[in-house]
């Protein structure tokens, strides 16, 4: 009975696939409807002649878009199918070719033919003008695009890849087209720009001409004088911050791991900052601290009687706000290292002869090295990307990413500059991204297996003990006043001017009132604030989603080409956010998909900005989960799909709420890419923050913040809470007691 | 009850099956092997000698690289493990730690086309035929070690399976439950007919469950036969040696009359089976227990000296020093055991010793 179960399967799978593509192209809208996405209207205005609401087959009947007909011919030909065998090489010869028609098609119409026409010169000189044009698409197209993707995927199944497992293949193919479309595609798109020049032709002169301009690469700030190119500035700052954060880092690691400190917890708390922190808060700290009229330049300016000055804007101070920032991150890391050294490789030291300083300087040490360039690469790749601080903090000290968006948002409006800077910025922040995963992936000594080490990590030698824990003390109170700064300053009048206190701000930004019957949002944040809510909630299930099945095709499946996808996967994460931000405009602006100024393209910017740290997760805790429960669970039946299901999902509770609560936590703090892709009617957050802070309105921009910051904290509470009884039900280990 | 569950058993064919891993990784070369229903089969060998692919490729779980393989008389080369009517316990039992141990046990039942009821009631009469009736809401984690491995074996069987499949299932045990639980397998083995293949690198574990024993080494099948063939015919030194241990003398066959062969070791003759070899250099393997120690011997006898004497509870452990190198024996006399450099006269028993080609 078991024989007949994948024909059984595979039939109704099939069927749906191609009801799809029939309701795609018979009668959902073919393009993109104005501001309408999750709203029905169409259905009553005009539906189904009206060419705007139009489904493809109503287009062609009426004479119209006549370059929408051949997509008749694929779905026409899955039809013969139906009813075969999966077997029957037939079967997987229609499938395979014509949803490969099918999609190739669809590609072919939609960038061949746009707003003005013909999009190419070529295919005019072919044609002959066209005198129609299209906008981008809509349910229609995207309904099609998903029923030629997942028949193609169930053609190659049916040849036997993966076993023909038509699960797997359908989950690689859709993750691969979707990481295509929103990660690749952009990049692409973005490339080429560099190339534009303003008559709309390609040029490599162009492309040289503003690559190698002074701007960049300049060095006369070296020889006095003048400034130094935005690249140089940004490799320094980076460097600088990347080595500085990954001391402290460490610090705090041996702090937490090699000494007799009581209150461990309190410090890995710390751990939890950044992740709710909006990157540019502790920009705004630091001006309340440092700037013009801070407490600390105000009280040396009273006693010392030195003059104020705004030093702080420039390189010390995003340089300070940076470490702050990055610095829990450092630790996060570098404690899993500290903590990975094994202890008996340590007590072996010691049992022959070496002191304790021995021990750390010829055996700790040296295993950790890999762990601390790891930490460097992330602290370089997080300054690189950091896109808040710079702007809030950079006075003239300008850097990559703020560049990058003053080339798009300023008077200037160079897409061509913009694309070129942030090449500038990928190609060092994937050169890091590179180093980390090639270079240090073999060089790792933790990973391997803890067996039977039993050992204690001995204490610090005490000639390392006395400056960490000075060097700690120092940082963590700064940490601690950096806080306190922010929540405090919410409730200041004016800072250093008024320093009353008041609920002035909360209540301009957050007031509401009773009227009619219902409540009425009347502070200034509401919009923003619950779009905000709305955009990370939609985002947080798709991010998690798509990252739990990436990671499980990456842990539990074998397939050709399985170390680039991985590569693919993990790529967003090396791209900085405003690089991000430019190509999605440049590459969502125009047809064939329309989605600037569109709540849609906010959530997707998030779901692939944050797909990686559910991957991540997924990964860590899929490595767990021993391999044979998967394996008996296929050899009693089950099928690939039946088995994520039943077996692996439930097993992952803790991992997928923790993707869940960590990519919304991520969506609502993020800045750099959202701060191109808002719009009036869908405003986040983060850049309303940054817009008040542009007006110096600085007390609003501050009582919001700390609200966030509240909200999440909340948030990742609760979580915790609720992660930490799941683990309780939870049992990794199938071995017996004994 | 019991009844409910009967035995599909089919055979499992492999007619030149090969696994490579990569491109250049080979875990099993191009072996032919037949197992017959209603048969237990165990796949013996040292770790790495392909043993656990060659299950893997039995379930599913693997893909032959060439080659093929019937279950019953149907050809399942290319069929996955979800597919094959065939199933499995694992070596870490693998239970589905969130679930209880009746919905482990219906787990399969539930895609095996199976209502509600009938679900039920065989995983219930699986669990009677394993001991376990009553425990039916625990989790695997409230169970002892040796009743999950029971749930695991409820599991696999109340599919019906043609083929059941065991990886190393007694590894997670300790020694005592072993016996036990090995029992117990093969009784449900015998009862219910079941077709059942069994992997493990315990050579005395494969002489107490089997019906036949395949040795496996470097990807390749060694030996196949009854235990009884195996221990006393190898057909080579690793065999030999792997199944019990075996002293390996270098030895000479002087000349074979008929069935018998004269082989001298030294200055020592013998006669042994010649077992179709021909005069040449050869090698005599002798079991332990095989060798007989006396304080004094008639002149025919080695002589040898003690080099080392070791109680062991149940026997002595001696090692030998005889003229033609060092030599492992047992003896079962505990109350007088042989001291050490102490002089003896050795030889072997008549039909202890095996004759085997020169390694």
């Amino acid at each position: 009975m078991r024989t007949d179960h994948s024909e059984a399967v595979s039939q109704p799978v099939l069927i749906f696939w191609i009801i799809i593509g029939w309701v795609g192209f018979m009668v959902l809208p073919w393009y993109a409807l104005e501001d309408v996405f999750f709203s029905f209207e169409w259905l009553f205005d005009g539906y189904p002649f009206d060419s705007d609401y139009a489904p493809a087959a109503f287009l062609v009947t009426q004479g119209e878009k006549l370059w929408l007909a051949p997509l008749v011919l694929p779905i026409v030909a899955v039809l013969a199918a139906i009813g075969r065998v999966k077997s029957d090489p037939l079967y997987a010869k229609i499938l395979i070719a014509s949803s490969a028609f099918g999609f190739a098609w669809l590609l072919f119409q939609g960038f061949g033919i746009g707003l003005r026409g013909w999009q190419f010169g070529t295919l005019e000189a072919l044609f002959g003008p066209l005198g129609d044009r299209q906008f981008g698409m809509g349910y229609g197209a995207m309904f099609m695009a998903l029923s030629f993707l997942f028949l193609f995927t169930q053609g190659v199944a049916a040849r036997g890849a993966i076993n023909g497992d038509v699960f797997v293949v359908s989950a690689i193919g859709g993750v691969i087209a979707v990481i295509t479309i929103f990660v690749f595609f952009p990049i692409a798109k973005m490339l080429t720009a560099a190339f534009i020049t303003e008559d709309q032709t390609y040029s490599v002169v162009v492309f040289l001409s503003k690559f190698l301009d002074d701007r960049l690469w300049g060095v006369s700030c070296l020889s006095g004088g003048g400034k130094c190119g935005v690249a140089w500035n940004s490799l320094f700052l980076a460097v600088s911050v990347g080595a500085i954060t990954t001391v402290l880092g460490l610090v705090f690691a041996l702090v937490v791991t090699r000494s007799g400190f009581k209150h461990k917890r309190v410090l890995r708390a710390l751990t939890v900052l950044p992740i709710i922190t909006p990157p540019f808060v502790i920009g705004l700290a630091i001006i309340l601290l440092f700037g013009l009229s801070g407490s600390v330049t105000t009280f040396v300016a009273d006693v010392f009687g030195i003059q104020p000055t705004r030093w702080v804007y420039g390189l010390p101070g995003v340089m300070i706000a940076q470490v702050l920032a990055f610095t829990p991150i450092a630790f996060l890391v570098l404690i899993g290292v500290v903590e990975g050294v094994s202890p008996s490789m340590e007590e072996a030291a010691q049992t022959l002869r070496a002191s304790k300083w021995q021990v750390f300087r010829t055996v700790s040490f040296p295993l950790m090295r890999p762990g601390l360039a790891n930490a460097f690469l992330l602290g370089f790749i997080e300054s690189m990307a950091d896109f808040g601080n710079p702007l809030v903090l950079g006075g003239n000290y300008d850097v990559l990413s703020t560049e990058i968006f003053f080339a798009i948002v300023g008077a200037q409006y160079d897409q061509g500059q913009a694309a070129v800077l942030a090449i500038v910025l990928l190609a060092f922040t994937l050169g890091a991204f590179y180093a980390q995963r090639f270079w240090l992936g073999k060089k790792s000594y933790t990973t391997v297996s803890g067996k039977g080490d039993a050992g204690v990590h001995p204490t610090m030698p005490s000639r390392l003990a006395i400056p960490v824990y000075v060097v700690a003390i120092v940082w963590a109170l700064f940490t601690v006043v950096i806080y306190c700064m922010i929540v405090f300053g919410s409730f200041v009048e004016l800072w250093g001017v008024n320093n009353t206190l008041t609920f002035k701000h909360y209540v301009t930004a957050f007031s509401f009132s009773w009227g009619d019957g219902d409540i009425r949002w009347t502070g200034a944040a509401w919009n923003s604030f619950w779009t905000t809510i709305q955009i990370a909630a939609i985002a947080a299930p798709l991010t998690a989603a798509l990252g739990l099945l990436t990671a499980y095709l990456l842990t539990r499946q074998n397939f050709a080409g399985k170390s680039s996808f991985e590569f693919g996967t993990m790529l967003s994460f090396a791209i900085p956010g405003t690089v991000i931000g430019v190509s999605y405009i440049l590459a969502f602006n125009v047809p064939p998909l329309e989605l600037t100024g569109t709540g849609i393209i906010l959530v997707i910017s998030f779901v692939f900005r944050n797909m990686p740290v559910g991957v991540r997760a997924g990964i860590a805790s899929m490595s767990q989960l021993d391999k044979s429960l998967d394996e008996s669970s296929l050899t009693l039946g089950a099928n690939s799909w039946q088995t994520f299901r039943r077996i692996i999902l439930p097993l992952l509770k803790p991992a997928i709420l923790a993707a869940l609560v960590y990519s919304f936590v991520r969506a609502m703090t993020a800045v750099s890419a959202v701060i191109f892709l808002v719009s009036a009617e869908y405003d986040m957050a983060t850049s309303y923050i940054i817009g008040r802070v542009e007006n110096n309105d600085y007390g609003l921009a501050i009582a919001y913040s700390t609200t966030l910051i509240i909200v999440m904290l909340v948030a990742v509470g609760a979580m915790q809470l609720a992660v930490g009884r799941t683990a309780i039900g939870r049992r990794m280990s199938t071995k017996p007691e004994s | 009850m019991v009844d409910i569950i009967n035995s599909k058993a089919a055979s499992v064919r492999f007619e030149g099956v090969s696994k490579t891993y990569g491109t250049d990784v080979l875990a099993v070369d191009d072996i032919s092997l037949t197992i017959e229903p209603s048969t237990l089969v165990t796949l013996l060998g040292p770790s790495g000698c392909g043993k656990t692919t060659t299950l893997r490729m039995i379930a599913g779980l693997e893909i032959a690289s060439k080659g093929r393989i019937l279950i019953g008389d149907k050809d399942v080369t290319k069929l996955p493990a979800t597919d094959r009517d065939v199933s499995m316990v694992f070596q870490s039992y693998a239970l589905f730690p969130h679930m209880t141990v009746m919905e482990n046990v219906a787990y399969g039942l539930n895609y095996s086309g199976f209502n509600k009821a009938e679900s039920r009631d065989r995983a219930i009469a699986g669990l009677e035929i394993v001991g376990l009736a009553g425990f039916e809401k625990r989790l695997p984690s409230e169970l002892s070690g040796g009743q999950q491995q029971r749930v695991a074996v409820a599991r696999a069987l109340v599919l019906e399976p043609q083929v059941l499949l065991f990886d190393e299932p007694l590894s997670n045990l300790d020694a005592k439950l072993r016996r036990q639980v090995r029992e117990e397998i093969r009784e449900i083995q015998q009862n219910l007919g079941l077709t059942v293949v069994y992997v493990t690198h315990d050579q005395e574990e494969a002489l107490a469950v089997s019906d036949r024993i395949i040795v496996m080494r470097n990807a390749a099948i060694a030996q196949e036969g009854t235990p009884r063939e195996l221990f006393e015919a190898p057909v080579d030194a690793f065999v030999a040696d792997f199944i019990g241990e075996a002293n390996l003398i270098p030895c000479q066959i002087e000349k074979v009359t008929g069935e018998m062969a004269d082989i001298s070791i030294g200055d020592y003759q013998y006669s042994l089976p010649a077992r179709g070899m021909s005069p040449g250099a050869a090698t005599v393997a002798v079991r332990p227990s095989r060798v007989q120690i006396l304080a004094s011997g008639t002149p025919d006898m080695i002589s040898a000296n003690i080099a080392k004497a070791t109680y062991v509870g149940g026997h002595m452990e001696y090692t030998l020093d005889t003229p033609f190198g060092a030599l492992f024996a047992m003896s079962g006399d505990v109350d007088q055991p042989f001291a050490v450099d102490q002089e003896v006269a050795m030889s072997f028993s008549g039909s202890g010793p095996v004759l085997l080609p020169k390694r």
